[in-house]
């Protein structure tokens, strides 16, 4: 569209960061990188936010709905005459609200980085790889077709990988680095299957096509089936299995917790804000397809979110690791904004669609506040071992004010803005699914009481740091003030007048009859925790031995990585790849080996024969002539 | 003189210049302006196709001439280019030039080793625009004589039987194509009149199925051998890990191209209706011979084993798209053989690289390599991240469009062989990761590497002119993927029968 074809340049410009800093990377001094970087991310967050506050405020409606706008698109590959992968820039509510959020956590991930990693010796390659991820996740946003979204999807998976591992010489690091990049591939295999299936059968990737209710996609494909499920049930399921993977869904999570080896800023970005919502957002940006054509597929959808979101939160209540917890916790909220979608009708009924974009966003600054807070304490006390850690408040002061905010909007406490996004999904389960109503509710008291036991066990309790760790540098503290003041406001952005399935304002306000027992529950988990953790006593182990083995499966993560581990190292290298090693060593080469010994065999019998003695010739050839003679008479 | 013969006398010249050389630094000076004018001319070569193409030229081959060679037998020296040829010529110029700076510092006999690199090279240059199949034919037997010393010379290991090994089976495989090509030849005039080598001409020749069927697995087989047809790959391991490093380039990045080649361009084009009714029994193999390697290379330890495993999976798919015998999935496997030329290459000039500094290709004896070789550490990320198919580089533009035209068949049984060579690209990346972790990440192995030395300016050049093929067919493959499109009308109207 004229006028916007600027879009692009939100993705572009940190990408041409990545360029310079990385092709530069040797005359480059660190702090000059750093700057570029930061430079890069500040100019596409302006530009963001002026295209998104346009796109709601100007020219996004018309008639009181919103549009899907291509800002910017143009050919990249041909497949066949209809299958085209384009690169391009869409607009619309989700994707605007998306570009906000991105831009936003990333500028001030990048700003408070350059405090947290100041005097690393990858300081450059930090921000290289930063930029490079703010490409490849806007790029993702930004996708016009699925194809491009793939392309992003496996653009920021890299990314992921390089910064997880970023501190290379750890070995920890690297296992990690692997394993995020391995699972995640695996899950979009099923993505890729899922777009192949999907594509050939409606014979474009493009999204305006594929979500448009009355579009041939949707209307025209429903015939053909394949195990008693639809075409694009299937398809859409397959692809599903990308997104839990990138969103860290039960059984794909197990990459999740492993990834806070990275740098703690890189938790924050990637793995909290805006990465591991890619799930949620693929499954957002087909929504309409979901929701008309495969209502199975957001069936699954909605139970994998909410067994996620329970498993999660009890494994988050046993963790003594501070960015697990954090992780785990981040799983949790992911399979809330997973179930939402998953209740969700379309238009009218599209309370959950909305609910889980509200949650997306409210998450998005809560949680990039919860990782940037553990940062700041990580910084200050060298280690991630809670139970090392108590007491800091009076050494820390923003970061304990903070973190709290952040703990009471997780928890979903008025006016923090996770109370509004939670009570919305809340709603929405109990119009469509009662069991899972009660699993969201479950977890909303488990929610606040394992970020509560992370916050007394931290800021209260008693001392155990020698010395006196010292608050952050302002370059630190001021990037969280900021997001606890998002936490404080986020919840009061009109969510149903701006992001709706269908583009047009949905009715609805606060519904207590879920908020008064939702916040009810929220402050028993509260204080459940301050009674535990606020004071050292020993009713956190006389809890844990009496749930007895419940507490260590929790502990273990229920057993889930060593399952995995057994499958790939015993199952796969083992039996598969070692065998078919041996395989083509043993059987297939030692055939040609041996037609080779054969050959040489065969010579060596009869090399005798040519021995240039005249005397031999003289009988082979009369006992041949006698052979031939006695031959032809017999014959006859 | 004309464009095409050109790129067989700018290699004939550099041979005969070299051997006037007196020392190394001549030796190599003259090899390295040699190939540089092949490449430049290369380039030009695209850019002239593409004016031809877009003045309206829209013949079958175009810069063709035809000189009578061999009179009574109608053997021609007839050649000609369109868009697969002029793709594999461009990249057979990259993988040369490059070859050479990766040969730089080549010590014994030196002079000998670059006449048999550069006349290998002239025999693939010669291969790619050749429209007579007896011409073809010898080129294709130029190119394969070389590596035999090569790789017995220059090699290390098992080297004699690595050499013996790789001839014997290329060899066999040349037998076969003498019997099919013959077989098409005596059968090229069914009406009485002169026979004919000349593929355009042959094309145009309706032989009876029966025939057909007979042919089709001399020569499908033939060139299969070559581009690592399961089970007649296993000259692959041992001959690339025998092999000095610009010669691992050549026969990863070019050689086995031929075997792709000319499946599509023989094979399939001259006997399509057997192709139609043969394809799935190949096709089986070669949908085998992608998880099959891949899953085998997970177990190997040596780098240049691990390299040569996973070029019989990316091979396999070449051969695997070309048997699905439609239009997208013949692009991608054109794609798919100059983004595997690229990538191979740069991954065996990088494995000769890091082995000529650490004496090892064995990848537990190494770790850390990154922290004192920063700059080949990061070329070899790229390499890996081409290998497995990250948008941007050219892998993934290559499977892509493989997969994808894979997917046009509706069947169960080529839908379950996608899915089967679809779902290799997990694995290729558990072992590229696996590579990636061990050597380059980790805590640096011992105190010797610390004198290890960063890339020289040699390697920098072959490694950088590689990666500006990789990542600029990742970015913009559409141009690539065009020219290529439109050269496949004919054999895709072969098969259709329209």
């Amino acid at each position: 569209m004229p006028g916007l074809e600027h879009t692009i340049l939100i993705p572009l410009i940190p990408f041409f960061a990545f360029l310079v800093i990385g092709l530069l990377n040797k005359t480059l001094s660190p702090k000059v990188a750093g700057m570029i970087g930061i430079t890069g991310i500040l100019a596409s967050t302006i530009l963001a936010y002026q295209v998104a506050l346009g796109y709601f405020f100007s020219f996004g409606q018309v008639d009181g709905v919103f549009q899907k706008i291509i800002a910017y698109k143009t050919s990249w590959l041909q497949f066949t005459d209809s299958l085209v992968i384009e690169m391009g820039a869409i607009l619309d509510p989700i994707s605007a609200m998306m570009l906000v959020v991105i831009t936003t956590v990333s500028s001030l991930v990048f700003i408070y980085s350059w405090g947290y990693m100041k005097g690393e010796s990858g300081f450059s390659r930090f921000y290289a790889f930063l930029s490079l991820f703010s490409f490849s996740m806007l790029g993702l946003v930004l996708a016009t077709n699925l194809f491009q979204m793939y392309m992003f999807w496996e653009l920021v998976g890299v990314s992921s990988y390089l910064l997880i591992g970023f501190y290379y010489d750890k070995a920890a690091a690297v296992a990690a680095s692997k394993k995020a990049f391995i699972v995640t591939r695996f899950a979009d295999l099923g993505f890729l299957i899922g777009i192949l299936l999907l594509s050939f059968h409606t014979g474009t990737f493009d999204f305006q096509l594929l979500t448009d209710p009355n579009g041939p996609a949707i209307t025209s494909v429903g015939g053909a089936t394949f195990m008693g499920l639809s075409v694009v049930s299937l398809s859409l399921l397959l692809i599903f299995i990308g997104g839990a993977g990138k969103s860290a869904m039960f059984p794909l999570h197990i990459w999740l917790p492993d990834a806070m080896e990275g740098p703690t800023p890189v938790s924050a970005l990637i793995h909290a804000a805006t990465m591991v919502v890619a799930g949620v957002y693929l499954v957002a940006r087909l929504f309409p397809v979901f929701a008309f054509a495969a209502p199975e597929a957001l069936e699954v959808v909605a139970y994998i979110g909410a067994f996620t979101a329970l498993f999660a939160a009890v494994v988050a209540c046993t963790q003594p690791d501070i960015k697990r917890v954090l992780a785990y916790s981040t799983m949790s909220q992911i399979g809330y904004m997973m179930l939402a979608l998953g209740v969700s009708g379309f238009g009218e009924d599209g309370l959950g669609y909305t609910a889980s974009m509200f949650h997306l966003f409210t998450h998005a600054f809560f949680k990039a506040l919860l990782f940037l807070g553990a940062g700041s304490i990580i910084h200050a006390v060298h280690t991630n071992d809670i139970f090392k850690m108590g007491g800091l408040r009076k050494f820390m002061p923003i970061t304990h004010i903070t973190f709290l905010i952040a703990c009471l909007a997780i928890a979903g406490i008025p006016p923090f803005a996770g109370f509004f996004s939670k009570d919305e999904i809340l709603a929405a389960a109990l119009v469509s699914n009662k069991l899972i109503f009660g699993v969201g509710f479950a977890v909303a008291g488990l929610t606040a009481f394992y970020m509560f036991r992370l916050y007394f066990m931290v800021f209260w309790n008693e001392a155990k740091i020698e010395g006196a760790p010292h608050e952050s540098p302002s370059v630190m503290t001021i990037p969280l003030i900021i997001l606890a003041i998002g936490s404080l406001v986020a919840g009061f952005v009109p969510f149903n007048e701006l992001v709706t399935s269908n583009g047009s304002l949905l009715a609805t306000e606060l519904h207590w009859e879920v908020a008064a027992p939702s916040v009810a529950i929220g402050l028993i988990g509260i204080v459940v925790a301050m009674v535990m953790y606020r004071k050292a006593s020993n009713l956190p182990s006389k809890l844990s031995s009496s749930l007895g083995g419940i507490y260590k499966a929790a502990y273990s993560k229920f057993y889930i990585d060593e399952v995995y581990m057994f499958v790939t190292k015993k199952v796969i290298f083992n039996l598969i790849s070692r065998p078919i090693a041996w395989f083509d060593r043993n059987i297939i080469d030692a055939f040609m080996d041996m037609t080779a010994k054969m050959t040489n065999l065969v010579s060596e019998g009869i090399k005798e024969m040519q021995s240039g003695q005249l005397h031999y010739y003289a009988i082979y050839f009369a006992s041949g002539a006698i052979l031939f003679v006695v031959l032809m008479l017999w014959m006859r | 003189m004309d464009l095409l013969t050109l790129h067989i006398v700018v290699p004939v010249l550099t041979l005969i210049g070299i051997a006037f050389a007196r020392n190394l630094q001549q030796t190599r000076t003259i090899a390295a302006i040699g190939m540089g004018i092949q490449l430049l001319q290369s380039v030009n070569l695209v850019f002239a196709f593409l004016a031809e193409r877009r003045g309206g030229n829209t013949a079958e081959v175009v810069f063709a001439k035809s000189i009578v060679w061999f009179e009574s037998l109608n053997i021609r020296y007839d050649i000609g280019v369109d868009g697969i040829s002029v793709a594999m010529i461009l990249l057979t110029s990259v993988v040369i030039f490059t070859g050479v700076f990766a040969s730089w510092e080549t010590k014994d006999l030196y002079k000998e080793f670059f006449i048999s690199l550069i006349l290998l090279a002239a025999g693939v240059f010669g291969f790619f625009i050749s429209l007579d199949l007896f011409l073809m034919f010898l080129f294709f037997e130029l190119a394969v004589i070389p590596m035999y010393l090569l790789i017995g010379i220059w090699g290390s290991g098992k080297k004699e039987y690595a050499a013996m090994k790789l001839t014997l089976m290329l060899m066999a495989g040349s037998a076969l194509l003498v019997v099919g090509i013959l077989g098409l030849y005596f059968n090229s005039a069914p009406g009485g009149g002169q026979y004919t080598f000349n593929i355009i001409e042959l094309s145009k020749v309706v032989f009876p199925i029966e025939l057909q069927r007979f042919l089709f697995p001399f020569i499908f087989i033939g060139f299969g051998v070559i581009g690592a047809l399961f089970p007649f790959h296993t000259w692959s391991p041992d001959g690339h890990s025998s092999a000095p490093t610009a010669v691992s380039m050549l026969h990863a990045g070019v050689l086995m191209k031929l075997g792709g080649y000319g499946c599509l361009k023989v094979a399939i084009y001259l006997l399509p209706e057997a192709a139609n009714e043969l394809a799935w029994i190949f096709l089986l193999a070669t949908g085998i011979s992608v998880i099959y390697g891949a899953l085998g290379t997970i177990a190997q330890k040596d780098l240049k084993y691990i390299n040569a495993y996973s070029s019989v999976s990316h091979c396999g798919l070449v051969l695997f798209a070309i048997l699905m015998l439609n239009k997208t999935a013949s692009n991608g496997a054109v794609l798919q053989m100059i983004s595997h030329g690229l990538m191979t290459a740069l991954f065996f000039a990088l494995i000769g690289m890091i082995y000529a500094r650490t004496k090892t290709r064995i990848i537990t004896e190494m770790s850390g390599i990154l922290k004192v070789m920063p700059f080949l550490s990061v070329c070899y990320v790229i390499a890996g991240l081409a290998s497995l198919g990250l948008p941007g580089l050219s892998g993934f533009v290559a499977e892509m469009t493989i997969f994808v035209g894979a997917f046009q068949h509706q069947d169960v049984f080529h839908r379950v062989l996608t899915i089967i060579a679809v779902s290799s690209i997990v694995v290729t990346a558990v072992y590229i990761l696996r590579v990636v972790g061990m050597i380059l990440m980790g805590p640096v192995k011992e105190e010797t590497y610390s004198a290890f030395s960063d890339a020289t300016w040699y390697e920098k050049v072959a490694t950088v002119a590689l990666i500006i093929g990789i990542a600029g067919i990742g970015m913009a493959p559409l141009w690539l993927s065009d020219m290529i499109l439109n050269s496949l009308d004919p054999i895709i109207s072969a098969i259709t029968g329209i």
